[in-house]
């Protein structure tokens, strides 16, 4: 147990990209009650844009130089697939039966799987994206990988600009309100059909970010990263409390830890020797969520529906 | 001119037309009351009239302007306030926070600022709770604060569904006068109620709407005497 520094931190930073996602799902969740089940690709856009980013500049261009450019690219893709999604997929049926936006967006996911698939440069097998050179930082008695401080800074950063948004700008009043009752809301003046937009906005741009922060992290991108990244995201999200902002960070950090800790130190226990290691960490993720959703239902800081009415 | 002309208006839900071409007027400064049983239409008219619902034909006029197909969010800048059935406030914000939204397209801080404090004149007892999510409010206190809400926007027009709807007998009275003393500073008032003898009484015009159409209308005075509106509404035989 010797490594558990190390077993915490790649757990946190785990987490933090989960988190990062999982505010998309929740987000949207939080206003129109809809899982938009195509955000995992809306992520897997933003790191094509981040590496089209990199392309773009000249050959040498040092990566602490270019991370700005490939992160508004990233967050740029990724915020207009986004409000694309919202306007020409998601919009026709808001009032549709529930299961016509759910089958719609697995159907976008996809439809954007295959357009990178087809039409993005060699994009049928992996392409590597850029890494940072140079020692991995001692932090904690933990090491970590330069590429995944990224994240430690950006995770933090993104949430209290988040947090402070929602809780002390006209428009992040006009979104709670929205949440909670959205007739009433028009009826305030609020133009809902902007709060919805800008819920999908602020989501996509989250995952932009976290898409960056992923390539840094794995070293390779491909068209498929959004289908696992999107289902952990959504699992941390549900685990958090879906709808609530802070729920799906903490969600996505417990999530990240749980997997962490579960691939290094389950096979100690004994009895479970054959349960360890990497190949059973996305088991332990959905078992800590039947267990969580079985002791509460509403996650972990969501509210009961009841206090909703 | 009146400030509000409804003509033949008729609302549909799918194909269930639940306002079958009603038309009345509002003249600035009166009070006038929409009163009948659940299902004649009195909530849908004023769904409508604020913009959630669209209407199917017919012609709403307010101060002027033809407003039928503008949307919800744009009604309440050319001055209607809808204080809705259910009262409807935002249950994890604020009592200041609720009152805030009322007056969620004015820019002016200092004026918000000072009609706030006016809301919790009127209502003491939000003033005292100004900083509790509305959500703890017990369901007369909610109503004070849907109708505060609703006046945070200087309304030329308020419309009030079922403010009285279970509310406790002294609740309602409180409500009541709270209605009378708006009108009595010149607020327009269109008043929707299942309390009819509340409602006529305070009221310059009445409406009795039955099942989509307007079936007898009059001063509240005149109503309040008719002898099938005693039979039907104020529970006499």
């Amino acid at each position: 147990m010797n490594d558990l520094p190390q077993q915490l931190a790649s757990g946190l930073i785990l987490g933090a990209m989960y988190g990062l996602i999982a505010i998309g799902y929740t987000m949207v969740y939080g206003i129109v009650q809809l899982i938009n089940f195509a955000h995992g690709e809306i992520v897997m856009f933003g790191a094509f844009g981040g590496l089209t980013a990199w392309l773009m500049l000249p050959k040498g261009t040092s990566l602490m130089l270019a991370l700005p450019l490939m992160l508004v690219l990233a967050v740029g893709v990724s915020v207009l697939v986004g409000i694309g999604a919202e306007r020409f997929a998601y919009r026709p049926l808001r009032n549709a039966p529930r299961l016509a936006p759910l089958i719609t967006a697995i159907g976008l996911s996809i439809m954007l799987q295959q357009l990178i698939w087809s039409f993005y440069p060699d994009a049928k097998k992996a392409r590597t994206f850029p890494q940072f050179s140079g020692e991995s930082v001692h932090l904690l008695g933990a090491n970590v990988q330069r590429g995944e401080l990224f994240l430690l800074i950006a995770a933090p950063v993104c949430m209290i600009a988040l947090g402070f948004f929602v809780a002390k700008t006209r428009t992040g009043r006009a979104m709670q309100a929205t949440s909670q009752d959205p007739d009433t809301a028009k009826l305030m003046g609020i133009n809902t059909d902007r709060i919805i937009v800008t819920a999908f906005a602020i989501g996509a741009a989250f995952g932009g970010v976290a898409a960056v922060a992923y390539g840094l992290k794995y070293g390779q991108i491909d068209f498929k990263i959004g289908f696992i990244l999107g289902l952990k995201a959504f699992t941390a999200a549900v685990l958090g409390g879906i709808g609530n902002i802070y729920g799906a960070m903490v969600g996505g950090l417990v999530l990240g830890l749980a997997e962490s800790l579960a691939t290094a130190y389950i096979e100690l226990i004994p009895g479970m020797e054959l349960f360890g290691g990497g190949a059973w960490k996305n088991v332990w993720a959905f078992v800590l969520l039947i267990l969580v959703l079985l002791v509460r239902p509403q996650g972990l800081l969501g509210e009961r529906i009841a206090d909703r009415a | 001119m009146p400030l509000l002309e409804v003509e033949d208006l008729r609302v549909a839900y799918g194909k269930i037309e639940a306002v079958k071409g009603i038309s009345f007027t509002v003249e600035a400064g009166q009070v006038v009351t929409l009163i009948g049983t659940n299902g004649a239409g009195k909530t849908t008219t004023l769904r409508t009239l604020s913009g959630l619902l669209k209407p199917l034909a017919g012609k709403i006029t307010f101060d002027g302007e033809v407003i039928n197909d503008i949307g919800a969010h744009k009604i309440v800048a050319k001055g209607i306030a809808h204080s809705p059935e259910g009262r409807r406030i935002f249950p994890r914000l604020t009592i200041t926070e609720n009152l805030q939204l009322g007056a969620f397209l004015r820019k002016d801080a200092a004026g918000i600022q000072e009609d706030i404090e006016r809301a919790y004149t009127l209502f003491p007892i939000l003033g005292e709770r100004r900083s509790q999510a509305a959500g703890t409010l017990s369901g007369g206190e909610q109503q004070m604060l849907a109708m505060g809400r609703a006046l945070m926007s200087r309304p030329k027009l308020l419309m009030l569904d079922e403010p009285s709807m279970g509310l406790s007998p002294i609740m309602m009275q409180k409500i009541m006068e709270t209605i009378t003393e708006l009108k009595s500073q010149g607020t327009t008032i269109l008043l929707v109620e299942q309390n009819a003898q509340a409602a006529l009484s305070l009221a310059d015009h009445g409406h009795v709407m039955e099942i989509g159409t307007i079936a007898l209308s009059g001063t509240g005075q005149e109503l309040m005497h008719d002898e099938s509106v005693r039979k039907a509404y104020l529970g006499e035989d």
